[in-house]
């Protein structure tokens, strides 16, 4: 189990996230071509490493953040708010 | 002669008398005695038999380490097996079972294995049912049965588990896992600079090292009053928490600990305590100071009860007074068992020393031998003796690489030291590798890295208890300094009070004889199975444990694991850090599946919903069925009718005249904000840029790879506020999709979305004179010009017990003229009981989920099991809510030529062609004849159709309509050889025009 830091409600336990995939992903405009549609949705890395992930604290405040974390080691780099108006205001 | 009690000492109560029987004779020991130490007061000696030889075992350790002393305790629905006798308390009507033995440990029949030993090596079931019978053949089946009833441990009981168990989550600032004096120090050094200190120690009485009598002083007091002084001073200040064992370290300071509650008290001292409690303890830092195994080396016969490790052997007279035997032969390749041969020789015990080295400690000797032990150097163990136990052992001279025998000592035990094993288990856990230290022969974490985790003690290899105790209150300091962000000091030396270095020695071997000898007595690995391993191929260590299943018993090769590792390295011809080292995973040592399940059993491991009107349905006595998490209302048996009466009755009666169905289930969205149209316009496939206020429209919901991902009715209030229903199922994934879309990718948009499934509660009425019902019993006016179909409506209902607020939406999944009637969910029990009154005065009836189930298939409307995840919108006859006219998720990748095919599978009705035949939902679909290959597409659902007056279906048929309407084909249903002839049909079999629900 992993302990996540939520900029709303402080660390808390994986228990209460649930991963929402990979957020280095740009989705594309929804008028974008098939091969960006195809690339966005069915390509990804998967790296051993640093990982740039949305999690959701579902059973929280619900807010989707942006965490970079290793996966190797489970290390977590930074955390972040993912909605930049919220970022804005709460600062995490 | 065997163990006995010892007149004096030990930190037993001699005044308390505790009961308990060993194999159904009734046994005294005192409180304070483990089941090990009670069993060798009464001169016990073969406590257990072996895995595959059923060879006698008796006492080996005083600890988890414990390999041979393995039994079962109490009986019925309470019997736990496998448990180690040397880490048990005794209780008060406590009973204990040897195990793995008919009629029982000291005689066994089963001990005949035992000569025909050479065929049970390494490998041995691997190898044997290779071409023999054949595997899974008759004969093999029953040798089977032979070979596994023979192997074995205890049996478990098939009663459910009638204790209770408990998960507390906890937090401190510093954990400290072990009680010895490296962890008292930590803990005190931590509390000092006033943090929240935890300390678990696996034992029931906290000191470590200190209880078993081989640490004579610290800081210069005599150890014992250093202990009883540190716990004095740490009282209230700390958490002390005996019997309690981390078993696991986790990611983020996370540490899984289990905590022993009631097995130490009498019966009906247990009161409404859990039997065990889970503690997830999330710890800001963490100080391992869980010392260190003492591990034996291999020689011959080196199982049989009486051989036991040398510093277990000084434990059980110091701590639990009891000697082990009368005459002690202690063989030792280090300096650590002079301290255990001087306690047992201080305790009346005769006892000898075998130093296999050539140079003895001096000062560590003499105090041996003032105690009264006998010294002889250059000497070790070769063979044990003796039938049921040890009664003699032969002697040899250590030639290098072998023995010479030199004679033979009469004995009684074999107390054996082949150096210490730091416990780093946990750190283990992490996936971090230890480094060999040569001077210890043995593995040892020095540097934890970026972990908030430090080692400490002789866990760190550290063999001072003076300079433990420093290390230890320099731990607890560095943890306080780390946690306002100091950086710790530099690593602690690491130290040993010994004076002459350790002899490697891993086994003992003789030139023209092979030795019987035991690296895992519990699984019964010697070490000829670890050659024999080598022989065959096996290189890896992790091969190498699982081939020989060294390390694989209860005790998890917490002593035996190095020597095979050792052993394996000396075939190879290559060092022991070359070789590697196994990686432990959780847990240390084996905890109760009921601990880690806690509370979470039954109905309690996930939630179960029930709907406001859930009290109103049981009154009328509604029949529940579960769907998903939700427990909702099936069917309404009327005079002892079954399922299907029930429901046709129901169908019929909506049809004719007017049914109630609850739909609260339905997943409840409110979509509110200046841009919510434009979002509803992006996340549904047909259009809502112009949907009216008071309307509400049907929309399609499609994943971003064009695959229908849910439907459901969404209203406009006002300008601004949506209320979107989604289906039972997709109501928390929907809400996820929306909060992601929002949040994440188009975080511009001002829309605020809010779930409300649990705050509205609804009903469906339908049949042709639902609008009757509803006009007489609300303010508004349900006339077909004032409340057109998809209109919504906001009013009162009235009832005996006054307004009822309700939100009116014609919406109709049956086919009928219906209206979604929704409540704020406190008010639905009482909207319930005025609706079923007007209802039943028109005639009409309550249904459940399988009437309106039924209708929805004659309607040829989706649900998911049409929606299944690999269906577009023209599959399921919605080709034309895909918009062309504007941009919406999913529409780029739904226009790939594979989603596009013309041949793809798509929904038709399905009726039989002989009257009155049935099939089912799962059947594969084929052209007349066919009855092989993927067919032409699959039945999704089936009802018994009163309006049809048969079984008709839904299903999917590649080429669809177009192709098949009309024909005949077979739905073949393979599991219960069910073939059906089935005709294609419009999917909408009951009022295809729709004149009904418009009417």
């Amino acid at each position: 189990m992993i302990r996540i830091y939520c900029p709303f409600c402080g660390y808390r336990d994986q228990t209460e996230f649930t991963y929402e995939g990979d957020a280095s992903i740009i989705y594309p405009a929804l008028d974008a071509s098939e091969q960006e549609w195809y690339e966005a949705v069915y390509l990804r890395d998967n790296p051993r490493g640093v990982h740039v992930e949305y999690w959701r604290h579902t059973y929280g405040c619900g807010a989707f953040l942006r965490v970079v974390r290793d996966t190797i080691t489970h290390e977590i780099h930074s955390v972040e708010l993912a909605h930049p108006g919220m970022k804005k205001v709460v600062g995490g | 002669m065997t163990g006995f009690r010892l007149p004096t000492g030990g930190r037993i109560d001699r005044t308390q008398n505790v009961n308990f029987t060993w194999d159904g004779t009734r046994h005294v020991g005192c409180a304070g005695d483990t089941v090990a130490s009670a069993l060798m007061a009464h001169g016990e000696r073969i406590i257990g038999r072996s895995f595959k030889y059923h060879r006698p075992r008796g006492i080996m350790s005083a600890g988890v380490e414990e390999s041979g002393a393995i039994v079962s305790l109490w009986s019925g629905a309470r019997r736990v097996t496998n448990v180690k006798a040397t880490t048990t308390e005794i209780a008060e009507g406590l009973e204990v079972f040897g195990q793995n033995a008919f009629p029982s440990v000291r005689w066994d029949l089963g001990e005949v294995n035992n000569l025909a030993g050479r065929f049970f090596g390494a490998g041995f079931y691997y190898k044997t049912f290779f071409g023999l019978t054949g595997k899974g053949t008759w004969e093999w089946m029953q040798f089977e049965k032979l070979i596994r009833r023979a192997a074995g441990m205890g049996r478990a009981s098939h009663l459910p588990d009638p204790d209770h168990y408990e998960c507390v989550h906890d937090h401190c600032d510093v954990l400290v896992v072990g009680s010895g004096p490296a962890g008292l120090a930590a803990a005190e050094a931590a509390a000092a600079k006033g943090l929240d200190v935890v300390v678990a120690e696996q034992d029931f009485e906290l000191g470590g090292s200190i209880l078993t009598g081989l640490t004579a002083g610290v800081d210069g007091d005599p150890a014992e009053d250093w202990l009883s002084g540190k716990l004095t001073g740490l009282a209230g200040k700390v958490r002390l928490w005996p019997r309690t064992t981390a078993f696991g370290l986790y990611d983020h300071g996370v540490v899984g600990l289990l905590e022993r509650v009631t097995d130490h008290l009498p019966k009906g001292a247990k009161g409404h305590l859990p039997r065990e409690r889970m503690r997830i303890v999330r710890a800001q830092r963490i100080i391992l100071a869980t010392g260190a195994v003492e591990r034996p080396f291999a020689f011959g016969n080196n199982d049989k009860p009486g051989v036991m490790l040398a510093s277990s052997s000084a434990a059980y007279a110091h701590r639990y007074a009891v000697a082990p035997g009368a005459r002690i032969v202690v063989s030792t390749n280090n300096d650590s068992a002079y301290g255990a041969a001087t306690r047992l020789a201080k305790a009346g015990i005769e006892t000898v020393v075998l130093d296999m080295r050539a140079d003895l400690p001096e000062a560590a000797a003499a105090a041996a031998r003032s105690a009264g032990v006998e010294i002889r150097t250059d000497r070790v163990a070769v063979e044990a003796q003796g039938l049921r136990g040890v009664k003699s052992l032969d002697i040899g001279q250590w030639a290098g690489d072998r023995a010479l025998r030199k004679g033979s000592l009469n004995c009684d035990v074999v107390a054996v030291s082949g150096g210490w094993t730091p416990v780093m288990h946990l750190i283990s856990h992490k996936g971090i590798r230890p480094t060999w230290r040569e001077d210890l022969s043995a593995f040892v974490v020095a540097d934890t890295g970026l972990e908030p985790v430090t080692l400490v003690g002789a866990a760190a290899g550290q063999f001072s208890t003076d300079a433990c105790v420093e290390a230890g209150h320099k731990a607890g300091e560095d943890a306080a300094n780390a946690m306002n962000g100091k950086r710790p000091g530099p690593l602690t030396e690491t130290t040993t009070d010994w004076q002459q270095p350790l002899a490697p020695l891993w086994e003992v071997k003789e030139r023209h004889r092979k030795l019987k000898s035991f690296i895992d007595p519990q699984h019964d690995v010697t070490t000829h199975d670890v050659r024999l391993a080598h022989q065959e191929g096996f290189v890896s260590v992790e091969h190498l444990k699982r081939y020989t299943t060294l390390g694989m018993a209860t005790d998890q090769g917490k002593m035996g694991n190095i020597i095979g590792l050792a052993l394996m390295a000396e075939a190879q011809g290559a060092t022991i850090p070359e070789t590697g080292t196994t990686v432990f995973r959780p847990p240390y040592t084996p905890i109760s599946i009921g601990a880690v399940a806690s509370d979470e059993r039954g109905t309690h491991w996930r939630p179960t919903r029930h709907t406001p009107m859930r009290a109103e349905h049981e009154a009328i006595g509604g029949k529940f069925t579960d769907a998903g998490f939700w427990r909702r209302p099936w069917y309404y048996p009327e005079g002892g009718e079954g399922l299907a009466e029930a429901a046709m009755r129901e169908v019929k009666a909506v049809r004719s005249g007017v049914g109630m169905v609850d739909v609260s289930s339905l997943g409840k969205i409110m979509v509110q904000g200046p841009d919510a149209t434009e979002f509803l316009n992006r996340v549904y496939s047909n259009p809502f840029a112009k949907l009216a206020i008071g309307k509400a429209r049907y929309g399609l919901m499609l994943r971003d790879d064009g695959v229908v991902f849910d439907d459901g009715t969404t209203w406009r209030l006002t300008e601004t506020d949506y209320f979107m229903t989604t289906t039972t199922a997709n109501a928390g994934p929907v809400m996820l999709h929306l909060a992601n879309l929002l949040q994440t990718r188009w975080p511009e948009m001002r829309v605020h979305i809010t779930s409300v499934s649990d705050h509205w509660g609804g009903v469906a009425v339908a049949g042709p004179k639902a609008r009757a019902v509803l006009d007489a019993i609300t303010d508004i006016d349900f006339s077909d010009s004032a409340f057109p179909f998809m209109g919504v409506r906001e009013g009162h209902m009235t009832t005996c017990t006054g307004e009822v607020p309700v939100m009116v939406g014609r919406l109709s999944f049956s086919g009928e003229q219906a209206w979604e009637v929704m409540a704020p969910a406190d008010y639905c029990p009482t909207m319930y009981r005025a609706l079923l009154a007007k209802i039943r005065d028109a005639g009409g009836v309550p249904y459940g989920l399988e009437a309106m189930d039924c209708m929805r298939v004659e309607k040829g409307h989706v649900t998911g099991r049409e929606l299944d995840g690999r269906t577009t919108p023209a599959d399921v006859g919605l080709g034309g809510m895909a918009s062309k006219n504007k941009d919406y998720i999913g529409k780029v990748l739904l226009g790939r030529e594979e989603l596009a095919r013309a041949d793809r599978p798509t929904l038709v009705g399905l009726v039989p062609v002989v009257e009155g035949a049935r099939f089912k939902a799962g059947a594969i679909l084929f052209p007349m004849g066919e009855s092989t290959g993927p067919g032409l597409g699959h039945v999704s659902s089936i009802a018994d159709s009163p309006e049809m007056g048969a079984w008709i279906g839904l299903g999917f048929v590649t080429g669809g309509l177009a192709e098949w309407e009309g024909k005949e084909i077979m739905a073949r249903n393979p599991i219960d050889d069910q073939n059906t002839k089935v005709r294609v049909v419009s999917p909408h079999m009951y009022d295809p025009k729709g004149e009904r629900m418009h009417g």
